[in-house]
């Protein structure tokens, strides 16, 4: 053996094999050992200390509307809360799956027809030609606009809100499988007519898994959205659910609800994100192998 | 593996003839390609050689088929080219093994891809493997790989497909010299194995001596043969023989001599690349 391949083979060799699940233990180990979650820690005690503060101990003038960080806390956990909203009301759940709910529906819909469409639109130029100005006029509309639109079109309260979580998705996705295809080296499907293979086999083959770390990234993307143009539907129409929560809470100035509504929402929204991003880990092992060959 | 020599009719399996490429559009088109005639001869390895950003990488793109000549023909067995074949493999300068494929599914890849995925490919798989000495690292991902090993993964990949001709563009660029040297030993192995026909471009003149059984000398852009030299030492090549054989050394000279007319031609046309490789040629003979 020479001793190039003797240098190959001990830079491999006693590697343990990179899973996703192993690489994500790993990831958190190195993580509580790094000043970083007693940063995070410092960022979070710093944001409820400004908000204890300001409207607690200061009562500065314009907060003084403004529910305080004991009010809100001693609600949340209220076996017994004042305006009936907390960890023990079964209301406050409902509020959560439904909004759940609509986000599921949303997101599977602009899973399912966006990534398809950005896979094609990145694959036939031709097709890109019909289809990509259409895009680019109707992405920038926001989500709000739509709102009189999806009450006109779709019947009851619960489509409409559906549809305008999933529009948001969707471009998102779409234009993010594009970009996909897009970046896949040309080298790749050469390789694969070369040896041999179909344009079909080369667009299950190549395109869809060259373009799977765009995807993603873009249903990463979708599903930040889609909690985004939730809560906007869910404010002007629907009933139950997080955005519907806070909305009326200000309505019928139910103060701390909001706060306990948005901090859930925060919560549940990062943790569909990370559920997405495990998701992508698990289908894209060889993704996962080569990250981990350069960072850490 | 059994050597099927039986395809072998002709002596030429390529022949260019008069070929010209320009590239680019309309009054901007540049000539890459000018006047070239050569053959590439059935069952020998063929190497081009030429300074580099000759055009010799339009020249694998037109027998690929993936481009066609702006005049003149190319055919394979006297039939034109006129786009890619299975018959044509080529091997290309950047790595194109697919990152989301292990060793094994990489390597296999072709064989599936047409359904011929049956035991004889798997054990002819097995065997490459062995050859280019990967089988410890078949469920390994590229990104997991060596460069070196890549290069190797890849002519395995290549080879399972026993192609008529297989066309390889500089395929050891950018590893260092002792994987490069490594790499040498590797594929010449792999072409003594059952003598197919194979085009090698490079730039390297060490590289060129030890693999070639011919050797095609090229001029600068526009590009065309300068030189056919036979290189007549025999097989197989140990690296250490090669560097102290005089006959080796003779052809060195006479190629390294070509090159050097060729670069002072393009350097007083400007060229950059050709001035880096004047000062190489003056420090090398100074």
């Amino acid at each position: 053996m020479s001793q190039a391949e003797a240098t190959d083979l001990g830079l491999k060799i006693g590697q343990a094999e990179v899973t996703g699940m192993g690489l994500t233990m790993y990831r958190m180990s190195s993580w509580l050992k790094s000043p970083r979650p007693y940063l995070m820690v410092i960022g979070f005690a710093f944001l409820l200390a400004t908000w204890y503060f300001t409207v607690e101990v200061w009562k500065l003038p314009r907060f003084q509307d403004m529910p305080g960080i004991t009010e809100v806390f001693s609600e949340w956990f209220s076996k017994d809360p004042y305006y009936g909203l907390s960890i023990y009301t079964p209301e406050y759940y409902k509020h959560i799956l439904i909004s759940l709910r609509r986000i599921a529906y949303a997101f599977f819909l602009a899973t399912i027809l966006g990534v398809p469409l950005g896979l094609f639109l990145g694959w036939s130029k031709t097709l890109r030609e019909y289809i990509f100005p259409l895009f680019e006029v109707f992405r920038p509309i926001p989500v709000l606009a739509w709102v009189p639109l999806a009450i006109i079109i779709f019947s009851g309260s619960e489509t409409p809100v559906i549809f305008l979580t999933f529009l948001a998705s969707f471009f998102a996705t779409t234009l993010n499988t594009m970009l996909g295809v897009e970046s896949i080296d040309e080298s790749y499907s050469r390789a694969a007519y070369c040896l041999g293979a179909s344009r079909w086999q080369t667009f299950k083959h190549v395109v869809v898994p060259g373009a799977m770390p765009y995807i993603f990234t873009g249903l990463q993307i979708s599903i930040g959205v889609a909690w985004f143009s939730l809560v906007a539907g869910e404010m002007v129409s629907g009933q139950y659910g997080l955005g519907y929560l806070i909305n009326t809470s200000y309505m019928m100035i139910e103060y701390p609800k909001i706060i306990i509504g948005m901090i859930t929402l925060g919560v549940i929204g990062y943790s569909t994100s990370a559920l997405v991003r495990l998701a992508g880990d698990y289908m894209m092992q060889w993704r996962v192998r080569e990250l981990a060959l350069g960072d850490n | 593996m059994s050597s099927d020599n039986s395809k072998s009719q002709g002596n030429s399996e390529i022949v260019a003839n008069n070929i010209s490429k320009s590239f680019g559009a309309g009054p901007f088109a540049k000539e890459v390609v000018k006047d070239c005639s050569f053959s590439i001869e059935s069952n020998k390895l063929t190497v081009m050689i030429g300074p580099s950003g000759c055009g010799k990488s339009s020249i694998i793109q037109l027998i690929a088929g993936f481009e066609q000549p702006t005049s003149g023909e190319i055919t394979m067995n006297g039939v034109p080219i006129t786009g890619p074949g299975k018959d044509r493999l080529v091997l290309f300068q950047e790595s194109a093994l697919f990152p989301w494929m292990t060793t094994y599914d990489n390597i296999m890849y072709g064989p599936r891809a047409r359904g011929e995925g049956g035991k004889e490919s798997t054990d002819l798989a097995d065997f490459l493997l062995n050859k280019v000495g990967l089988e410890a690292f078949k469920d390994k991902y590229p990104a997991q790989l060596s460069g070196g090993m890549q290069r190797r993964a890849e002519l395995a990949r290549a080879m399972i497909n026993k192609p008529e001709i297989m066309i390889l563009d500089e395929p050891f660029r950018g590893l260092d010299h002792m994987s490069k040297e490594l790499m040498w030993e590797y594929y010449a192995g792999l072409y003594e194995e059952d003598r197919n026909t194979n085009f090698f471009i490079t730039t390297d003149i060490d590289e060129a001596i030890f693999l070639a059984d011919r050797l095609l000398v090229m001029t600068n852009l526009p590009t065309s043969t300068r030189k056919v030299i036979d290189i007549d030492i025999p097989r197989p090549r140990k690296i250490d023989d090669v560097a102290d054989s005089d006959r080796a050394n003779e052809i060195k000279t006479e190629v390294m001599t070509l090159l050097h007319e060729e670069a002072m031609k393009s350097f007083s046309g400007g060229s950059k690349a050709a001035a880096d490789f004047l000062e190489a040629y003056s420090k090398r003979s100074g």
